[in-house]
């Protein structure tokens, strides 16, 4: 086997595409700003460069390892490059972190720590920008911005939009839209994975911690909360708790303790999805037409789908995203009840995703002209809020979600990941309902992380085609196959961010490969472990749908297509 | 007409001589952008409008039934002189001609052949009639520039007359793409981009890729303030250029052609596009070329003005309408560059080299330059020497040699001072340095670089600091702001040096300075960051005591730091009349009227008001 030397440690070349992961490989956390293993290679933040025997100075992100390489990566000289860079950035920089969003969480102001910037040399004369504050997901603040594009390449190279990049020269040079647009002008759907990848404040969630604190101080106020599925598997992140353990009952246990009057599970309302999309499915195979079938879960998928491929907009299923369909369930369940109570319902809900922002206000999710989520908050929201009020979350006793949509089937949690719309829908779809065909179904293919999956699925006399895509750039090109008639489908899931909502705009940052991996497991454990696993068997569901749905399941569950 | 074979291009070629030929006398009206600006567009019109009102009459200086060609030609050169008219066949060149000068032109020179000789150049009380003799170019060796100011760039048959695409049959009909490879790889030329590397291992490493689809990229986005070799080329010679590429093209089996020309370059522009059309009208570009079976086009690619789009990846991206901005090696350019494909990346001058070695051969050439750097360099000499202009020498040649023989010395009989070679990117050379032999191997050596051969020529007047400051602000403005020690280590260097010619710098700005350079050098990611710090670093090395006495003493000796200028009324001159401090716009002066007035340096801000207004010229600078 080929070796090269690092820091004298003797490192076995088994593949990897650059000397950074070999020093990675050799237990050296060489930091860096603008390296990301699922993006291009950039090169900008030159904060990985490291020395070999002849003094020759380069990036370790952008070397191919050769056979035979003698690397120092800490050298009096390395380390002073480093901490000046460090510096370098800092003197640019809006050195506001006291009071910063991402104070505590900023790679900068770590590195910044870690290498040993005591001091900057330089003035910092840098004019204010104005912030941009057009989207409801994300706002954008250039003067926290280091530019080391992994928000430009994010977009452009995962999510083929491309709504952001650089632009001007020399020190002058900003990421913004083209043509000095607002975000709100451009492609952004709001996916908010920018910031998932910004070390910085530069992109962050647009918050809307405040208001909830004001809805629940409110004593008119019924506040109500819904949490969907990916949530409870990320929370934990932020406190000690092991990657990918079920948060939700310690969660509602929070939420309850900082006031909210009723919490709930919108994996309720995946199963009523899976009860709406499935019928829609098989309407149209009946019919033959507006085949395939996109699943309309993902606002971002939605968004995008209106934006760039307009053609396929009547293929999307008209049934509402799980928290549309729960919001405006909540807001007719306490109509009455508000009514004697003299209160108003908010509908609080809590979700990994920050076009869940957007999509609350498109007029198409309102019911009879009213909004009815009031806010969306991410987990990254939520736990702000937690850490505001002093909760011990890890020391929290579970508690159950409040009744009657506290129940939700397995197979509504799993809408949390990548192929999980998919699967509930094949079960709900299956004549014989056993655990032989649960495992049936979960070997189908549509589990993973692969970007495409495919299946196929006898359905009476019809083979019906399944594609599970995620990511939108992917999206975009199972979009262009099919018009090309490369690739024909009849049902089509499409998430956004890749790997699902486990991995939303909103959930903690800076996750690596085994945090998310132990998110997706987590979901499927959940799943696994519930005492009801198919959708069209949630008992609250059936009833629901004899007497409060009866005839209201067009206006409450679908979009609102004429508007 | 379309040329379909070998023997047809050889058959226009004695067409195009005898077309020349016939010329009885031949007006060379410089068209390149210098004299352009000084009107030679008006001298070509008035000498054309003449020569047509005599076609065909019988001359004093002999041939009966005279045929007298008038054409613009590309730069000559000696841009200090311009505008400059040559005519043969006597060969006189006649400097700062203006409109007037034709009527006398015409009947002295075209009708009787006798000079004008207040239109000669004059050195050291001699007149020199014919171009060739004046030291300017006595010293030179004009191999690419050969054709330049010597015939009409915009008509190939001028070109081909002069020889031009002998090389390129050559190359097509009796040499196979891997021999061809091979002569240029013995010839050991050297890119003349600014990097020096190697020509031929280029094109052996895009001819050795499994790709098939290649391209042949040339670099004509030259960007060094006071540099335009390329563009003289361009607009002079831009046949050669052409040739040099399809020669690369049928060497590495590329079928397409990139050039990439600043858009500053608008003749430069419109001369390439003639070329190509006339190329492509003549069968020498597009399909099946001079019936060889090998087929080739070029197209032109317009450059927004980035400098940094001369840096290779930098460029291509700004051809595939990518923001221009270099990115991480591997893969190479010639690995994967354009479209993601192979491709060969020269400069102008580097394809115009091609057709000499082709022509003559490898071992030819190794007998010009030096071993390590054959051939020849055009510089671009400008600053304060006397003759300012485009000159070519061999490799090798010094810099005393280049600054006072061919640049007759520094103007205003000035102490010579430095020379910046290679613009931003590169160095300082200084007096100790006069007799080093210029070329890449030598001057990297002494942490400089030949770049793409800019020469700014400094004399005592100048001063260091404020040249590493404009050298600065060029970089950090043309910084593409990709990689931070680039981005932002240039803006804090020119912070610094802002403040030492302000007057407010200290010693400990230049230890920052020195870390800031060294790590930029070290660390930044593509050669315009590199190379950034290089005008600071060398300007502090050779001059290091010019800086000590901003920051020491706030004084800056040449005058060049108006910050540092002290304005000082003259006791003994002055008589009190108040005249400077009612003019003084920010009531600095002050004084009893009848007895002499003084500054407050604090409050002055150096605008020269006072010193303008006193009637007595009591008021005067200190450096």
């Amino acid at each position: 086997m080929d070796y090269i030397t690092i820091d004298t440690k003797r490192v076995p070349i088994e593949g990897e595409k650059n000397v950074l992961s070999l020093i990675r490989k050799a237990g050296i956390d060489l930091p860096t700003f603008c390296y990301h293993s699922e993006l291009s290679i950039y090169g900008a933040c030159r904060m990985c460069v490291v020395e070999d025997e002849r003094g020759r100075i380069f990036a370790s992100c952008s070397e191919q390892p050769r056979p035979g390489m003698v690397i120092y990566t800490n050298t009096k000289k390395i380390q002073a490059y480093r901490r000046l860079i460090i510096e370098l950035l800092l003197s640019a920089h809006c050195r506001d972190c006291t009071t910063c969003q991402k104070n505590g969480t900023c790679s900068l102001q770590e590195l910044a720590y870690r290498v040993g910037v005591h001091a900057v040399r330089f003035l910092n004369d840098k004019k204010r920008i104005a912030l941009d504050m057009s989207s409801p997901s994300i706002v954008r603040d250039p003067n926290k911005c280091i530019l080391c594009g992994d928000c430009v390449r994010t977009c452009d190279e995962i999510q083929g939009i491309g709504a952001i990049d650089f632009a001007f020269r020399g020190s002058k040079t900003q990421v913004m839209p083209a043509f000095d647009k607002t975000l709100a002008e451009t492609d952004c759907v709001g996916c908010g994975q920018c910031v998932t990848v910004c070390p910085t404040a530069a992109i962050s969630i647009r918050t809307n911690v405040t208001q909830i604190w004001n809805a629940i101080d409110d004593p008119n106020v019924r506040v109500v909360a819904q949490i969907a599925p990916a949530v409870r598997v990320a929370v934990g992140d932020s406190f000690n708790i092991p990657k990918g353990e079920n948060c939700f009952g310690i969660l509602v246990a929070a939420l309850r303790t900082m006031g909210f009057d009723e919490i709930y599970d919108t994996s309720f309302a995946a199963d009523l999805t899976v009860m709406e999309e499935s019928k829609e499915l098989a309407e149209r195979l009946e019919k033959n037409e507006k085949l395939p079938l996109f699943t309309s879960c993902c606002p971002g998928w939605v968004k995008y789908c209106e934006n760039k491929y307009p053609e396929f907009k009547d293929n999307i299923s008209t049934c509402r995203s799980p928290q549309g369909m729960f919001s405006a369930v909540i807001k007719d369940y306490f109509k009455e009840k508000d009514e004697k109570d003299g209160k108003r319902t908010v509908v609080v809900s809590i979700m990994p995703c920050t076009a869940k922002k957007g999509e609350i206000l498109r007029p198409d999710n309102f019911t009879e002209g009213r909004q009815d989520t009031d806010f969306v908050i991410t987990t990254q929201e939520v736990v702000r809020m937690i850490k505001q009020v002093g909760i011990q979350f890890e020391q929290l006793e579970a508690e159950a979600a409040d009744m009657p949509f506290g129940v939700a089937s397995g197979g509504g949690t799993i809408f949390g990941t990548t192929g999980g719309v998919t699967e509930a829908v094949l079960r709900r779809l299956a004549k014989e309902k056993n655990y032989k065909n649960l495992k049936e179904i979960s070997y189908m293919g549509v589990r993973g992380d692969e970007l495409i999956k495919e299946a196929t699925v006898s359905l009476g006399d019809r083979e019906v085609k399944i594609a599970v895509v995620h990511s939108l750039g992917k999206a975009g090109e199972l979009l262009e196959m099919m018009k090309s008639g490369e690739a024909g489908y009849d049902f089509v899931e499409v998430m956004a961010c890749r790997r699902g909502c486990i991995m939303g705009g909103g959930q903690p940052p800076f996750a690596g490969p085994r945090t998310k991996k132990s998110r997706m497991e987590g979901l499927y454990k959940i799943d696994s472990m519930s005492n009801i696993r198919y959708p069209d068997e949630n008992p609250v569901l059936l009833q629901m749908y004899d007497n409060f749905l009866a005839g209201k399941e067009h206006k409450l569950l679908h979009r609102n297509l004429a508007e | 007409m379309k040329l379909e074979s070998r023997e047809d291009l050889q058959i226009s070629r004695k067409q195009a001589i005898n077309k020349i030929k016939k010329e009885d006398c031949r007006i060379l009206i410089c068209a390149g952008t210098g004299c352009l600006a000084g009107g030679s567009e008006k001298i070509y019109k008035k000498l054309k409008e003449m020569a047509e009102g005599i076609e065909g009459i019988s001359l004093e200086f002999g041939p009966e039934a005279a045929h007298i060609g008038v054409h613009q030609s590309g730069c000559h050169g000696f841009c200090e002189m311009g505008p400059l008219v040559r005519i043969e066949p006597w060969n006189y060149l006649y400097i700062k001609v203006k409109e007037e000068d034709c009527e006398e032109i015409f009947q002295k020179t075209v009708l009787k052949g006798q000079p004008v000789e207040r239109l000669l150049y004059e050195q050291d009380g001699r007149i020199y009639p014919e171009q060739e003799k004046i030291p300017f170019y006595a010293k030179q060796t004009r191999l690419v520039l050969k054709n330049c100011g010597h015939i009409n760039a915009e008509d190939m048959d001028e070109y081909i007359a002069m020889g031009g695409y002998e090389a390129l049959e050559k190359a097509l009909f009796e040499m196979s793409p891997v021999e061809i490879v091979e002569e240029i790889l013995k010839s050991n030329l050297r890119g003349r981009g600014g990097g020096g590397f190697q020509t031929g291992y280029k094109w052996k490493q895009v001819a050795r890729q499994p790709e098939k689809i290649r391209y042949v990229v040339c670099n004509g986005d030259e960007g060094d303030p006071g540099a335009f070799m390329d563009r003289s080329i361009m607009e002079g010679d831009p046949h050669k250029m052409l040739e040099g590429m399809i020669i690369a093209g049928y060497a590495v089996g590329a079928q397409e052609g990139y050039i990439y020309v600043r858009a500053e370059y608008p003749l430069a522009i419109k001369r390439l596009k003639i070329a190509i059309k006339e190329a492509e009208e003549n069968g020498i570009l597009g399909d099946n070329i001079l019936g060889s079976g090998y087929g080739f086009r070029i197209h032109i690619n317009r450059g927004a003005g980035a400098f940094v789009c001369g840096e290779g990846s930098a460029l291509t991206a700004s051809i595939e309408g990518e923001r221009g901005m270099p990115r991480t090696k591997p893969p190479r350019t010639v690995e994967q560059g354009l479209f993601a494909k192979p491709t060969v990346l020269n400069n102008v001058e580097t394809y115009a080299n091609v057709s000499m070695i082709i022509k003559n051969g490898a071992e030819w050439y190794h007998e010009i330059g030096t071993e390590g750097s054959p051939g020849t360099k055009a510089f671009a000499l400008t600053g304060s020497v006397k003759n300012t202009g485009l000159i070519e020498v061999p490799m090798g040649t010094t810099l005393r040699e280049i600054v006072f023989d061919i640049g007759g010395g520094l103007k205003n009989d000035g102490e010579f001072k430095a020379v910046q070679i290679g613009g931003p990117s590169g160095g300082c050379l200084v007096s100790n340095n006069l007799d080093v032999k210029l070329d890449f191997d030598s001057l990297k050596k002494l942490g400089a670089m030949i770049g793409s051969g800019g020469l700014v020529v400094m004399d005592d007047g100048t001063c260091m600091v404020e040249v590493a400051r404009f050298f600065m602000n060029f970089t950090q403005n043309e910084s593409c702001g990709k990689c931070v020690p680039c981005r932002e280590g240039t803006k804090r260097m020119l912070e610094i040096l802002e403040r030492i010619v302000a007057g407010n710098g200290s010693l400990e700005d230049l230890d920052l300075l020195e870390e800031l350079g060294e790590a930029i050098t070290a660390t930044a990611l593509c050669g315009l960051g590199k190379s950034a710090a290089l005008p600071v670093l060398s300007t502090l090395k050779n001059f290091r005591e010019e800086y000590v006495e901003h920051v020491v003493d706030k004084r800056c000796k040449t005058g060049n730091c108006q910050a540092m200028i002290k304005y000082v009324i003259n006791p003994a001159a002055c008589k009190g009349c108040s005249k400077c401090a009612r003019n003084c716009p920010v009531g600095a002066i002050s004084g009893k009227i009848k007895e002499p007035y003084v500054i407050d340096g604090e409050k002055c801000i150096k605008c020269g008001a006072c010193l303008d207004n006193c009637p007595f010229g009591a008021i005067y600078t200190e450096n």
